[in-house]
């Protein structure tokens, strides 16, 4: 093959997977739309028992239509007793069974932010899990709030759109509802099917302790166990990322072949995707859909480009400089690029792949170090993160928050056409607009808060594992992470410290549940408004012409706000390794 | 209020006035109405302040840089203030005009009826329910109505119309407005407003802007605009942190800089500037809005509902055709039909003698002493009219009563089978025939007609690009309205509408999600015009419909709604374009800010420098400047609207996001480039 040529396996295997993407989200979409309205598809029918049972539990009082307020105190109500619940097993685990390592009780400052961190769907793990974590604090705990968390995204979702399309209506439909069928329909029977498929190709799921084994050399080699398949499959399908061990999913038992690869980045974006399709689907309108899906896969796109090229072409300075020792070129013998910090058996297209998805949606699993990322790579990663987690986004919260930004398209743009802004036929007004974009700024300011501290707070600097720009950018990655409810970490920041558990337990609390009210807020004053009919005279919000605004406001909105901060971290660092230092 | 249209607002007196106006803004009891600016003047007040203290400490480090920024922060908040006052201006010369109207009311009070005890008090002494007297040459004191008499009204002076109206008791055309003049005869008027209460007072309240409060979109746009500013504060101020974790600084004068160049000032500035001067662009065409919301309801209106009569057609139908029966000559059906009409006062009858001398040169046939010579006028009972002249009996009428005539004179007498046809063609065709004899022959058939006004299908197929829906109104059965419907262009008709049938079909359209304007006059169209989105009342209207309305027009021209629903929507647009530019313009500015900040810490930051600024101190001064100039460039536009041209929305989105999104991203860099040049070239900072 010419060597010109060698790019092309690369841009060929991110061209696979974005094609993928676009064959599963209608399917998915259409799935997800017939089983969260309650009419499943003939294969999950027999779960509808399972919904019914809950719902017996429950008892009819809980399933009545609830306006915004009930709905909201239900999200927090249910959200509280989960993080209650999984930080107590965290704080009384040496005293519960299924501990065959004998692991201690968790720190409060650590189990704190890790009771947050699940509850949040944020998985931001400050901590070495099979050294931390007993097997049944990450099932009983973790693994059930990472299923809970997702859920929490979809119901909040469905309520918005629900205030989009009722009319001059008081309720938004009712959580417990919308939480049993998520579950039910939605993330049980997927995540076991893919825990199925993890299984037979080799991820382990057993109770026992770990194992002692002898290398090569005659060292031992302490092996960790447990039950991770049942909770790799979650994992990824509920956008957490927090793994069941340290090494995430670069880890040989986590993610052991090419395909658990392909599978779990596609598990990462499936529900999201298809979410957006079932939007579309909802409003009775598919191009609505269609046209924030085309403007997540501009930036989709656009940031998985940027990361391969910069990955591919590595470090300059060590090519430069290293050449005797290192060879990084690409050739017939070796992929070349950026491997540092990545599974040679992925190499650079499925680790940028990898790279570009989990910080894209907020799951935050990682199958390379992100620490070790060019520059450039790092500052998409970051970037992605803080635009609020809308290119594909969490399960549910990525929707909601890209119709929000949609909402803040069409109030800005909207006006242009001569008419007071208006989307999916609902006017918005004074209280829209405040609610919109208090929810849309308000992990920007906790993101530039937290990382303002830890750049101030003597203690909060010490964490920093590497001096100049790269350490900047390890603050502002964590409080980004957090704050964004992405999970993944710059791992060079030693995070396990009072200052950072806690303070980042709070943007974790403050970047989830503020915008989930102000959203439900939003769904109530929106399903409340008369429908305004669409017309030729309306502002068009599908087509190319609003995909690209949408894809404008999104970066000036959303990510201008950052633009000091990213030029004091990955600007900085990739200019300086340009021009001859790296850190 | 004379003749506004000719008030420019660029006049010497008023922006000397707006200049003194913008100062006085300053004070921060009234800046803090404006939120963005407000932030701006606490920017321009610290940095101010620290000058003062490093003067009295006796340091004079980087002060010619401190001083020009503050300088310009100031001018920024100036300029702000400076557009809202020029916009207020024309406004308040408006009022003090019709103010001088009211100051000088006498009126002639009567305790009675019979016009006998007339006291002369002051008009502000006039309480509903007076009756007054008002003379030739008297000026109407205050609201009313007219209970008895008959005179010309010169309203000039609230509607700028120049042509006298006649006001009278009875029907819709008794209400008279305080004010204005009359010019013959007497009326005697029973006041209907209080002092304080009149529709002069409205006016001139409404005029200074006085009960001028926000729009909902407005409001809207100053959150975002405030949540854009709430955020710019955190953004810069994490800056200095920032900074620290290398162990660098920054200096209030540059963060206070780069937090007003990002701060969205440019809309901020002009917000209220485009509000205010869209009501006087209302006001330039005659259009009163009772409320802002009014306004901003017209740029949403979808569906118009227009009536037929005086809106769409001329108030009457006129003739334009003869068709002469078989063997009969059309010269002389012509001069049959003009004898028939010469007594018929009606414009239908009119029309007819006009047609005739237009097509065939015949003049008004003037009739001898020794012609015998009798008019028949039109009754209900014989639903025809004519002449009788020399033993000739010339008559035109509907067929059927004129078929009755006929056999009257020859029972054997018929109407011939192809006038028939042409009758049926006529009737079909949406028209009215009249059919012309003479004694028992039949000569030929009048096609009478419902004329369209001028240039009103141009209008309507503007509405239609507007993406408005026009709906007509009309009493006619369906066959004439949809011919009707179909010349003129109307999406939509209704037929055979009964006054009372507005209000459901208003109801029904906005039960669908549309927004709907209508145009009324009479008692019976006020509850539909309450009932409306955008009710645009006719100045000449009955009180009742001026009440119920959201707008008047004074010139009482039903086709002005189109005028309303562009000036709604260009003060929407303006205010759309101007924060599409405002915000675009930040990515010029983080360009020129940024690398100033950080360079001197990081100097490979220096590729970031994409404009080549001089120095960081030039670049941040020249952003500045350009934030600042920018705000009195824009003020004709903001005080003219952006240039609104009826398309359809996606076409409408596409121009204004390339002339103010993409001329957003490039302007400020090539402004501050250019600005950079000259302060370079001056010297004006290190």
């Amino acid at each position: 093959m010419n060597p010109n040529l060698y790019f092309l396996k690369p841009v060929a295997e991110c061209a696979f997977f974005i094609a993928l993407i676009l064959i599963a989200a209608k399917p998915v979409g259409l799935y997800l739309y017939s089983s969260l309205n309650g009419n499943p598809s003939r294969l999950t029918a027999p779960l509808r028992r399972l919904e019914r049972l809950f719902r017996r539990a429950a008892g009819a009082r809980f399933l009545e239509e609830q306006g915004w307020a009930q709905y909201g105190k239900s999200v927090l109500v249910f959200n509280a007793m989960g993080i209650g619940v999984l930080l107590l097993l965290e704080l009384i685990q040496k005293w519960l069974p299924l501990n065959p390592q004998r692991l201690g009780n968790v720190p409060f400052d650590l189990a704190f932010n890790t009771a947050v961190s699940f509850g949040t769907n944020t998985n931001w793990q400050s901590y070495v899990p099979e050294r931390t974590m007993s097997y049944l604090t990450q099932m009983l705990g973790l693994a059930v709030q990472n299923f809970l968390s997702a859920t929490t995204g979809i119901a909040v979702a469905l309520a918005l759109i629900r205030g989009f399309i009722r009319k001059e209506a008081k309720s938004i439909g009712n959580f417990w509802v919308d939480l049993s069928r998520s579950i039910v329909y939605v993330l049980l029977p997927l995540s076991l099917l893919f825990s199925v498929v993890l299984l037979w190709q080799g991820v382990p799921q057993n109770f026992g302790p770990s194992v002692q084994a002898t290398t090569l050399e005659g060292d031992t080699q302490v092996i960790p166990q447990g039950p991770v398949a049942s909770q790799e499959a979650i994992k990824e399908l509920g956008t957490n990322g927090g793994g069941f061990f340290n090494a995430n999913s670069s880890h040989p038992y986590e993610n052991p072949t090419p395909l658990t690869n392909l599978l779990e980045l596609l598990a990462i974006i499936l529900i999201p995707a298809g979410l957006i399709y079932a939007f579309g689907k909802m409003t009775g309108d598919i191009r609505q859909g269609r046209a924030l899906m085309k403007a997540v896969l501009v930036l989709y796109a656009t940031g998985l480009a940027v990361v391969v090229f910069s990955e591919w072409r590595g470090n300059p300075l060590v090519q430069k400089e290293f050449a005797a020792i290192v060879e990084t070129g690409h050739s017939q013998y070796q992929p070349g690029g950026n491997l540092e910090g990545k599974e040679e058996r992925f190499g650079i297209a499925a680790s940028s792949l990898f790279t570009t998805s989990t910080t894209a949606t907020s799951c935050g699993a990682v199958n390379n170090m992100h620490s070790s990322l060019a520059p450039m790579s790092g500052f998409v990663a970051l970037f992605n993160m803080q635009l609020g987690e809308i290119v594909f986004g969490g399960v549910g919260s990525g929707l909601y928050m890209l119709i929000l930004f949609a909402v803040v398209t069409v109030f800005i743009a909207g006006l242009m056409v001569g008419r007071t802004p208006e989307y999916l036929g609902k006017k918005i007004g004074p209280l829209e607009i405040k609610l919109t974009v208090l929810a849309v700024l308000v992990s920007s300011i906790m993101i530039l808060v937290v990382a303002a501290a830890g750049s101030l707070v003597a203690g909060a600097k010490a964490s920093v594992g590497n001096p100049g720009p790269h350490g900047f950018s390890e603050i502002l990655y964590a409080a980004t992470s957090a704050a964004a409810n992405n999970g993944s970490a710059f791992a060079s920041l030693n995070a396990n410290t009072l200052f950072w558990n806690i303070s980042l337990a709070l943007a974790m609390l403050v970047g989830r549940y503020v915008p989930i009210i102000l959203t439900l807020r939003l769904a109530g004053a929106l399903a409340q408004r008369r429908y305004t009919a669409v017309t030729s005279g309306s502002f068009p919000t599908t087509g190319w012409t609003f995909v690209l605004l949408l894809v404008a406001i999104i970066i000036l909105v959303g990510g201008l706000t950052f633009m000091p901060a990213l030029t004091l971290g990955p600007v900085v660092e990739h200019l300086m390794m340009l021009s001859g230092s790296v850190f | 209020m004379v003749q506004p249209t000719k008030l420019s607002v660029w006049r010497r007196e008023f922006v000397l006035e707006a200049l003194r106006n913008a100062g006085r803004k300053l004070h921060p009891k009234t800046q803090w109405h404006n939120p963005v600016m407000f932030c701006v003047e606490i920017g321009a007040a610290l940095i101010t302040s620290l000058i003062v203290a490093r003067l009295f400490q006796g340091g004079t480090r980087e002060i010619r840089f401190d001083a020009q920024i503050a300088l310009w922060l100031w001018l920024t908040v100036y300029f702000a203030n400076f557009a809202e006052a020029l916009a207020e201006i024309r406004g308040k010369a408006q009022s003090n005009s019709l103010k001088s109207l009211r100051k000088n009311l006498m009126a002639k009070r009567l305790s009675s009826r019979d016009r006998k005890s007339v006291s002369t008090v002051s008009a502000a002494d006039l309480k509903k329910g007076d009756l007054v007297l008002i003379e030739a040459g008297d000026l109407i004191p205050g609201d009313g109505e007219v209970i008895e008499g008959v005179s010309l009204v010169d309203e000039s002076a609230v509607t700028g119309e120049s042509a006298p109206v006649i006001r009278e008791s009875g029907g819709d055309r008794s209400a008279v407005t305080g004010g204005t003049r009359v010019l013959s005869d007497w009326i005697v008027v029973r006041i209907s407003a209080n002092p304080g209460e009149t529709f002069l007072d409205k006016m001139i309240s409404l005029v200074e802007g006085a009960i001028r409060s926000k729009t909902p979109n407005e409001i809207a746009l100053s959150i975002l605009l405030i949540s854009l500013t709430i955020i710019f504060v955190f953004a810069t101020a994490t800056i200095e942190p920032f900074l620290r974790f290398y162990g660098g600084t920054s200096s209030v004068t540059q963060l206070v800089s780069l937090f007003v160049a990002l701060a969205p000032t440019t809309i901020g500035a002009l917000l209220s500037a485009i509000g205010i001067a869209g009501m006087n662009r209302l006001l330039q065409i005659n259009v009163l809005a009772f409320s802002g919301r009014a306004v901003e309801a017209a740029g949403d209106v979808d569906t118009v509902l227009l009536d037929k009569t005086g809106t769409i057609t001329l108030g009457n139908r006129q003739a334009v055709e003869f068709i002469a029966s078989p063997g009969r000559d059309e010269r002389r059906l012509a001069e049959a039909s003009q004898l028939a009409s010469l007594s018929d006062q009606t414009p239908e009858g009119r029309s007819i003698v006009v047609l005739a001398k237009k097509k065939f040169g015949i003049r008004e046939h003037q009739f001898g002493t020794k012609e015998k010579v009798e008019f028949i006028p039109f009754t209900a009972q014989s639903r025809l009219s004519g002449v009788n002249m020399n033993g000739t009996k010339i008559r035109k009428g509907a067929m059927d009563a004129i078929r009755a005539f006929i056999k009257t004179i020859n029972p054997e007498a018929e109407i011939d089978r192809q006038t028939l046809a042409s009758l049926d063609r006529i009737a079909r065709a949406g028209g009215t025939p009249l059919v012309v004899v003479e004694n028992d022959q039949t000569l030929g058939v009048i096609h009478l007609k419902d004329v369209l006004k001028g240039g009103i299908s141009e209008r309507l197929k503007r509405l239609r690009t507007m993406g408005i829906k026009s709906v007509m109104i009309t009493g006619d059965n369906p066959v004439t309205a949809a011919s009707i419907a179909a010349e003129a262009g109307v999406a939509d008709f209704v037929s055979e509408a009964k006054p009372e049938d507005k209000l459901s079909l208003i109801r029904r359209y906005q039960s669908e999600g549309h927004m709907v304007a209508m145009i009324g006059d009479g008692t019976n169209d006020a509850p539909a015009i309450a009932q409306a989105d955008v009710g645009l009342a006719m100045n000449t209207g009955t009180s009742a419909a001026r009440e119920a309305g959201n707008m008047l027009d004074l010139d009482s021209n039903p086709t002005k709604l189109i005028e309303v629903v562009e000036v709604g929507k260009q003060i929407l647009i303006t205010r759309g374009t101007l924060t599409t530019f405002s915000i675009a313009n930040d990515i010029a500015k983080y360009f020129a800010i940024l690398p100033a900040l950080f360079v001197p810490f990081f100097p490979s930051l220096q590729v970031l420098n994409i404009m080549k600024l001089a120095s960081p101190q030039s670049a941040i001064l020249s952003a500045i400047i350009f934030n600042a100039v920018i705000i009195p460039s824009l003020i004709p536009i903001a005080l003219r609207g952006a240039k609104y041209v009826p398309k359809s929305a996606t076409a409408l989105l596409r121009r204004n996001l390339f002339i103010y999104g993409l001329g957003g991203i490039v302007l400020p860099f090539i402004g501050i480039k250019i600005i950079d040049l000259i302060v370079h070239l001056l010297r004006l900072v290190q």
